[in-house]
């Protein structure tokens, strides 16, 4: 199993948001997470990429065979876990490209290889910036600044193309995308799936599931999965919203 | 909360990286007695075999200096020191004159080896002409003959004095005088050594000019005097660098520098500072009190500073423009680094006297450990200059809670038609942006580097190319503790 979280608990600050959380996700797999606001989403991408300040107080997350409830967030990067961020932070000053080689290279001294050769790396960037339809001038301007939401989004699908990783987490990746934009981002992700990697895609809504179709939908609510099912519960929801499911557990 | 603990233990390990340049060079060295009276003045101008005015100038800045005291204004603290406990003059024992790189001392090859700046590097690889001050004499003078080519005279001022009287005469102390303040006055009575160079009208200075300036023997204050005049419709870009050794007590470093830019000259003035900065107790670490100042004395001239200081345990330096000239330019761009104890006070002055003069002030503040960083800086325009445009850009970056940053801009216009912009903004490195390099697989440390690197670019940028790579590393070093 490439992700395996059993009875996960992490709070923020002393207060309690995953309440005994668990998923499986095997290579090849796409699962969707669904779920109202402040139900512990964003949290759940924050503490399997090892965001500092969310505490694991009991349970475990399993990567690749592997408990990584301690490791630095680095360490989890470069064992292929990627993570698409709901909103990507601007770093004035240093170039796309820079960055993204950067985190190559460093992906690649981590793994015991020499930096990629420099023609390599750009000839894999120019393809890749292709496959999710961004400018030039964009990888030649400071990470995310003045990026506009669409960009900003379609360049966390980039990185992630270059990255390669073997377990990618989108977080509300549709959110502040017009339909164009959304399809671009979903054709980017499609043509990354494949048989050797996972994804957890985090979503409010269905409709980025109408692009990324996924194996699996899970609701979340309250700090755990409180349903799952197939691709169909996702339409469901949108039909239905979340408030029989609130309802069914709040009482 | 935890991020920040462990930001912050970070941070302490980045900076309990020991001084990568703190060795020490045992070459004799013939020194003065301590103390400072007139008679050290005449031991000084004696040892250098100046010509009697030199002396007189000398002992007039000495008196002058008896009648002042110590500023206190500037935003640093440090015991007071002992002006009778300093050592005023120390010189490599003269030897026979040197043909060749082979002649030289090779303990002192080895220690600018060890700085990664061998003569015979910099001679075939960089092509700069290196004047390399050790223990305030000249040792070695490069690329003589190039130079000499084009009629530019590029030598320790020692040997200007001898050599060019009419020219040292006629330019020293007339852009800061020895009644300018304290330490300049200190600078005028007891200046051991520093660079020459004359650019003569319409050359362009083919290389850059570049001398390294080393502190070294205990006790020893180091006071250079550079002074570089750059006649019509010249050009040339200089190249400052420092290191120094370790060493447990303060050391004064008083130094003077002097630009003057005639008409349509243009002089970039570049400077990579990183004199020993104390120990992470602050124990140690140089005192570096210098006056830096240009005059674009003619019409459409040109002066850009430009320095990337991260060395010292204090720091107390303006280097500074008088647009003299009318559509004269003064620029000025600085990337402060302050770590641990360290304690700066660094900015600019840029007066504008005549018509349509312009300036550029863009200084990067970045402070880390227990330091205190402070910006200050002066625009002064006068009456006559009209159309005078000022625009200033100072921003501050903090790396953990513990440090501060200031801003002290000060702006006088006596002029209606003038336009003084200025921006100043805060920063902190934030988590996020940790976390989003360190997500994409960047451990902490690459992490602060790459931001760093990218917000002092636009400063790095104006560097020569060499100097930008030792510069970027530079900051890598100084907060990282580690070797880039």
């Amino acid at each position: 199993m490439l992700l395996n979280i059993k009875d996960l608990h992490v709070s923020i600050k002393g207060k309690e948001i995953l309440k005994g959380f668990n998923l499986g996700v095997n290579k090849g797999e796409v699962h969707a997470i669904m779920g109202p606001n402040g139900t512990g989403k964003s949290t759940l991408a924050a503490a399997i990429t090892g965001r500092e300040g969310y505490d694991i107080t009991s349970g475990g997350i399993e990567y690749k065979g592997k408990i990584i409830n301690d490791l630095e967030a680095d360490e989890r990067a470069n064992m292929g876990i990627f993570l698409s961020f709901q909103y990507p932070v601007e770093i004035p000053g240093v170039s796309m490209t820079n960055f993204i080689r950067t985190a190559v290279n460093a992906q690649r001294e981590y793994k015991g290889l020499k930096p990629m050769p420099a023609s390599e790396f750009l000839k894999k960037m120019e393809e890749k910036k292709n496959l999710v339809e961004i400018h030039s001038k964009l990888t030649k301007r400071s990470v995310n600044e003045g990026f506009s939401g669409g960009e900003k989004k379609k360049n966390e699908i980039f990185q992630m193309a270059m990255l390669e990783p073997s377990l990618a987490i989108l977080d509300e990746t549709d959110s502040g995308l017009d339909i164009d934009a959304l399809k671009v981002v979903a054709k980017g992700v499609n043509s990354l799936r494949s048989e050797e990697n996972g994804f957890v895609v985090i979503t409010h809504y269905q409709r980025l599931l109408d692009y990324i179709v996924p194996d699996f939908v899970h609701v979340m609510y309250d700090g755990r999965i409180v349903k799952s099912g197939g691709k169909g519960l996702a339409l469901e929801l949108e039909e239905k919203g979340y408030d029989w499911i609130k309802e069914q557990f709040d009482n | 909360m935890d991020n920040e603990k462990n930001m912050n233990k970070v941070l302490d390990e980045f900076t309990s990286g020991d001084y990568k340049y703190g060795f020490y060079t045992d070459i004799e060295t013939e020194m003065a007695p301590k103390g400072l009276n007139e008679d050290t003045v005449r031991f000084i101008s004696a040892k250098k075999n100046e010509p009697g005015w030199m002396l007189e100038y000398r002992l007039k800045a000495y008196r002058h200096w008896l009648k002042l005291s110590e500023p206190d204004w500037a935003h640093v603290h440090y015991p007071k020191i002992d002006f009778q406990d300093i050592i005023y003059y120390a010189a490599p024992k003269k030897k026979k004159q040197l043909g060749s790189l082979d002649e030289v001392d090779p303990e002192l090859l080895d220690a600018f080896s060890k700085l990664g700046i061998s003569l015979d590097e910099q001679k075939m690889l960089a092509g700069v002409a290196v004047d390399a001050v050790i223990d305030s004499v000249s040792v070695k003078t490069t690329f003589q003959d190039t130079l000499a080519k084009h009629g530019i005279i590029f030598c320790s001022i020692s040997e200007a004095i001898q050599e060019h009287p009419d020219l040292v005469k006629k330019h020293l102390g007339s852009v800061v005088p020895h009644t300018d303040n304290y330490y300049a006055a200190l600078n005028a009575a007891v200046f051991s050594d520093g660079s020459f160079c004359y650019i003569p009208k319409g050359v362009r200075c083919p290389i850059e000019l570049s001398t390294y300036f080393r502190i070294n023997a205990a006790n020893t204050g180091q006071f250079e005097r550079t002074l570089l005049v750059a006649d019509d419709n010249s050009y040339v870009s200089y190249l400052e660098g420092c290191t120094a050794p370790q060493r447990d007590e303060n050391q004064l470093h008083a130094a003077v520098v002097e630009i003057i830019a005639m008409e349509n000259a243009e002089v970039k003035y570049s400077t990579v500072q990183n004199w020993y900065p104390g120990n992470k107790e602050g124990k140690g670490g140089i005192y570096n009190f210098v006056t830096k100042r240009g005059a674009c004395r003619g019409n459409f001239s040109k002066i850009s500073w430009t320095q990337v200081e991260t060395g010292s345990a204090i720091t107390w330096k303006y280097p500074s423009c008088i647009l003299m000239g009318d559509n004269s330019v003064g620029e000025f761009y600085s990337v402060a680094v302050t770590n641990n104890h360290q304690q700066a006070d660094t900015g600019t002055k840029m007066i504008h006297l005549g018509k349509n003069t312009k300036s550029t002030i863009i200084s990067k503040g970045i402070s880390a450990g227990k330091s205190n960083n402070s910006y200050r800086g002066l625009v002064r325009v006068s009456k006559r200059a009209d159309n005078a445009r000022n625009f200033s850009q100072c921003d501050s970056l903090l790396l953990g809670d513990k440090c501060g940053a200031h801003t002290f801009p000060y702006i006088k216009t006596a002029n209606k038609s003038a336009i003084v912009e200025h921006e100043a903004t805060t920063s902190k490195i934030s988590e996020d942006q940790l976390f989003y390099c360190q997500q994409r697989g960047i451990d902490m440390e690459k992490a602060i580097g790459l931001i760093v690197n990218g917000y002092a670019k636009e400063v790095l940028n104006k560097l020569p190319m060499e100097f930008a790579v030792e510069a970027q590393k530079l900051l890598a070093i100084t907060l990282e503790g580690s070797v880039g």
